[in-house]
């Protein structure tokens, strides 16, 4: 009953959310003054359509309803409640759901918080938000069905895959998601503009909180994503490369562009055309991003057409809306008519070289991730593409990138003048070759990557601070007047400086993790010790117990450094029977100079159980640069700029009255 | 001309399209391999860390066997690697192993973790191996006869289904099969 009434909700969102497009598009189109209104309230339904049959979904789950196909296959009676719940986007067609709620959540916070101007554009990005919801929810209907049940249903289920039960794992998708799925609101936004011929300075004010609030939320889910690996998988990977991830990184580069771009439009109203690209390349991205890899297209290169007819539905959609809206960028982008002019040096030109080495870097992860592809459609040659060769190629572009960070944010918008601003990041520059050569010195392995990553960081990081010091004329006007600068200072530009602080600690953080890791292995019987980096591990025991669906190993390990006792640390392997799989639970004791990860494995009998140590300095810093990275978006989305939108009401009536005489 | 030049993007997308339809038509288990009835290429593996035996091509010859391309990586080995346990468990046929661009070590620790079910595991670091053998992805099977010569290409996860109805009927066939 509850499933029929869950996909019951499915049918009925497809139907408004088709209904509310097409009148929206005719309303707009005949003028009508009621379709603003309409559209707005349409939106809203079609959330909560979709919040119904989410919740119908996660009652299934929660009851061990086992006759429908996805809770029987995904789910266990032993399963600990909460991966219950989240384990209702552990599987492809409740993630897709999660999909769909959110976009439709997102369409929703657009119709109560928009605001009353620019009506034509919002009615049109409502219809093109709804093509978008309809579009996906045929999918889930005809295709990825969650609803669909199983007779005879079975006595129990088959167990959520026991690397999903992890609650980094199970809180990564809704933030991914945000993120990709935030990205549509500025596609619609840019669709409606293409379609309404007309873009500008106010287009960027009001999309960019949107842009702002996907790009933070996609940070947060690359960095759950990244925590995960590094907790989960037993070794400390955090990237890998993988084309899992790539697709997740893709959307974010062209999103880190996008925002940087409409700044730009904001200020100088120019580079209209690029933006709006980028707005629809965003999205395309995300969307090519989510299908390829849920629909295990990109897990394994060649697993595209796991089953036909999804297969084909994806490629339907992702025609329709791609295909759709750069058709319209062809047609329609030649009437978005800059009236900024560009200068050599101000900070325009630097941004645009940001979306131009951001942009290259997104075309290389898209070429190393489909190239694989490519070559088997067209010949039975293969090329493998891995992390040596998006090492060798992206890293040094993104280095060269950073070295532009600070530089940027301290020149002029218009004219600018380069040499004042090198030689107020002087302190900089020495700071970040200081620390480059103590990086060389200390560090012996890998002595150039370790050197050029610390220089980079320092680089970028001193440079912010001394941006916003001299923004705040700290020093030259006595501390008061300083600080109340700071309160005067816009959040934007506060914003902008958490953020590329945040980087420079991400930078260093990375740096720090792949250049100076360290580790060893040995078996060990109780008793027994092996030596890292001046620790000595000590095997105390091992036990077994049995937890909620799983048995378990633990293994105690005393840390002591030198004659210092540092206390004890706790690792455990796990087995699922349901799913005859085994992870790790690794032990990781964690500093701010970086942490000490030890993991074990399948004893041998006569030798004792092999025990993996690792140093993995500076790794918290990753989590902790991320999250100010993602800090920095939030203040930035908190901006509400000199002039509030509807404050210029004189503008919009003027705007108003051109459009009736064009 | 500048006009053309903002479809630009429109076209790039089309070639893109193409090629996913194009990929779309293929049976992802079924990649044809220009290897198929052909001797397996010559190699030489090192052993994976911790391991004595490395794997060289002339170990499979002399009887049916199973080669297997896996990474520690790689979630769908992850998923496929209980089935080649419990194939490894029933003793039909023998599975070797490739350790598929790991990082030193890696394999190691995820076959203690998750059990071994190889016979012998050769350590392609580098992926020079997986090139000969026209490896795209992994987990990639090969089934090879008595004579060393490739037989089969499964490309994926060998699930249940795969197993029952396709790989454990020739398996059975070749081993039925006169040596020539």
């Amino acid at each position: 009953m509850i499933a029929e009434l869950g996909q019951f909700a499915l049918i009925l969102a497809l139907m408004v959310a088709l209904v509310q497009s097409v009148l929206t598009f005719v309303g707009v189109r005949t003028g009508d003054p009621a379709i603003h209104g309409f559209a707005r309230a349409g939106s809203i339904a079609q959330f909560v359509l979709m919040l119904t049959a989410f919740a119908c979904l996660t009652v299934l789950f929660a009851v061990s309803d086992f006759s429908v196909l996805v809770v029987a296959e995904n789910s266990h009676t032993d399963k600990p409640f909460l991966y219950k719940l989240t384990g209702v986007w552990g599987n492809h067609e409740g993630s897709m759901l999660l999909w769909g709620l959110i976009l439709t959540a997102y369409t929703a916070a657009l119709a109560l918080s928009a605001k009353p101007v620019e009506a034509r554009l919002v009615s049109l990005t409502f219809a093109v938000q709804s093509l978008v919801t309809a579009a996906f929810t045929a999918f889930l209907l005809f295709t990825s069905n969650p609803f669909a049940r199983l007779w005879p249903s079975p006595m129990n289920g088959q167990d959520l895959n026991p690397l999903l039960q992890d609650p980094g794992l199970a809180s990564h998708p809704p933030m991914l998601y945000a993120g990709y799925v935030g990205f549509s609101i500025t596609f619609s936004f840019a669709v409606a503009a293409l379609i309404e011929g007309r873009v500008d300075a106010r287009w960027a004010r009001i999309v960019r909180p949107w842009a702002l609030a996907a790009w933070s939320f996609l940070t947060v889910g690359i960095a759950l994503g990244a925590a995960w690996a590094y907790y989960e998988l037993g070794w400390g990977g955090w990237w890998a490369w993988d084309p899992v991830e790539n697709a997740s990184l893709m959307p974010w580069l062209a999103g880190t562009a996008f925002i940087h771009s409409l700044r730009v439009m904001e200020k100088r109203d120019t580079l209209k055309a690029w933006t709006i690209l980028l707005a629809l390349m965003t999205f395309s991205l995300s969307l090519a991003g989510t299908f390829l890899v849920r629909s295990g297209v990109l897990t394994s290169v060649h697993a595209f057409a796991v089953d036909p007819e999804r297969g084909v539905f994806i490629l339907g959609i992702l025609i329709a809306v791609i295909g759709g809206s750069l058709a319209l960028y062809g047609l329609r982008a030649s009437h978005l008519k800059p009236t900024g002019v560009f200068s050599e040096v101000s900070r325009e030109s630097t941004l645009l070289i940001n979306n131009l080495f951001i942009g290259a870097a997104c075309a290389l992860v898209f070429f190393g991730t489909f190239y694989p592809l490519f070559i088997t459609t067209v010949s039975d040659e293969t090329i493998t593409v891995g992390a040596p060769f998006f090492n060798a190629t992206f890293n040094p572009m993104m280095g060269v990138l950073f070295i532009l960070v600070p530089v940027s944010g301290m020149l002029a918008w218009k004219r600018g003048k380069l040499k004042p601003v090198l030689r107020k990041l002087m302190p900089a520059l020495v700071a970040a070759l200081a620390a480059g050569v103590l990086a060389l010195w200390i560090a012996d392995r890998t002595p150039i990557a370790g050197a050029l990553g610390t220089a980079l960081a320092m680089w970028v990081g001193i440079g912010v601070l001394i941006d916003i010091a001299q923004r705040l004329k700290l020093g030259d006007i006595p501390l008061k007047a300083s600080l109340s600068r700071a309160i005067n200072l816009p959040l934007g530009i506060w914003g902008m400086a958490v953020a590329h602080f945040g980087l420079a600690i991400t930078v260093f953080a990375i740096t720090g993790v792949s250049a100076w890791k360290q580790e060893t292995s040995a078996f060990l019987m109780p008793g027994q010790s092996l030596q890292i980096a001046g620790y000595t591990v000590e095997l105390d025991d091992v036990r077994r117990f049995d937890g909620a669906n799983y048995v378990a190993e633990e293994g105690r390990f005393a840390i002591s450094r030198g004659q210092r006792d540092l206390g004890e640390l706790v690792a455990e392997r796990r087995f699922y029977p349901v799913r005859q799989m085994s992870t790790t639970e690794s032990a990781i004791r964690t500093r701010g100079t970086g942490d000490l990860y030890i993991s074990f494995g399948e004893p041998s009998r006569e030798r004792g159980w092999p025990v993996h140590v690792y140093i993995y300095p500076f790794a918290m810093w990753l989590w902790i640069g991320s999250a100010i990275l993602t800090l920095g978006g939030v203040l930035s989305i908190a901006d509400r700029g000199r002039r509030s939108l509807t404050a210029r009401k004189t503008a919009d009536t003027t705007d108003a009255a051109r459009e009736v005489t064009s | 001309m500048n006009r053309l030049f903002l479809f630009l993007p429109l076209a790039l997308f089309a070639v893109m399209a193409a090629y996913f339809a194009l990929g779309l038509r293929e049976n992802p288990g079924e990649i044809p391999s220009q290897l198929i009835d052909r001797e397996l290429p010559a190699f030489d593996l090192p052993p994976i860390q911790g391991h004595e035996t490395g794997l060289a091509s002339a170990d499979l010859a002399g009887e049916v066997s199973l080669l297997n391309v896996f990474g520690s990586w790689c979630p769908p080995c992850a998923i496929e690697h209980p089935m080649l346990m419990q194939i490894s468990r029933s003793g039909v046929v023998p599975i070797y192993g490739i350790d598929w661009k790991d990082p030193p070590g890696a394999g190691t620790r995820w076959l203690e973790r998750n059990g071994n079910p190889y016979v012998r595991i050769g350590n392609d670091a580098e992926g020079r191996v997986a090139i000969d053998l026209g490896i795209t992805g992994a987990p990639e099977t090969f089934i090879i006869d008595r004579a060393g010569r490739v037989r089969y290409r499964h490309v994926g996860v060998i699930t249940e289904e795969v197993w029952e109805g396709t790989l454990l009927p020739l398996v059975e066939h070749l081993q039925a099969e006169e040596m020539p």
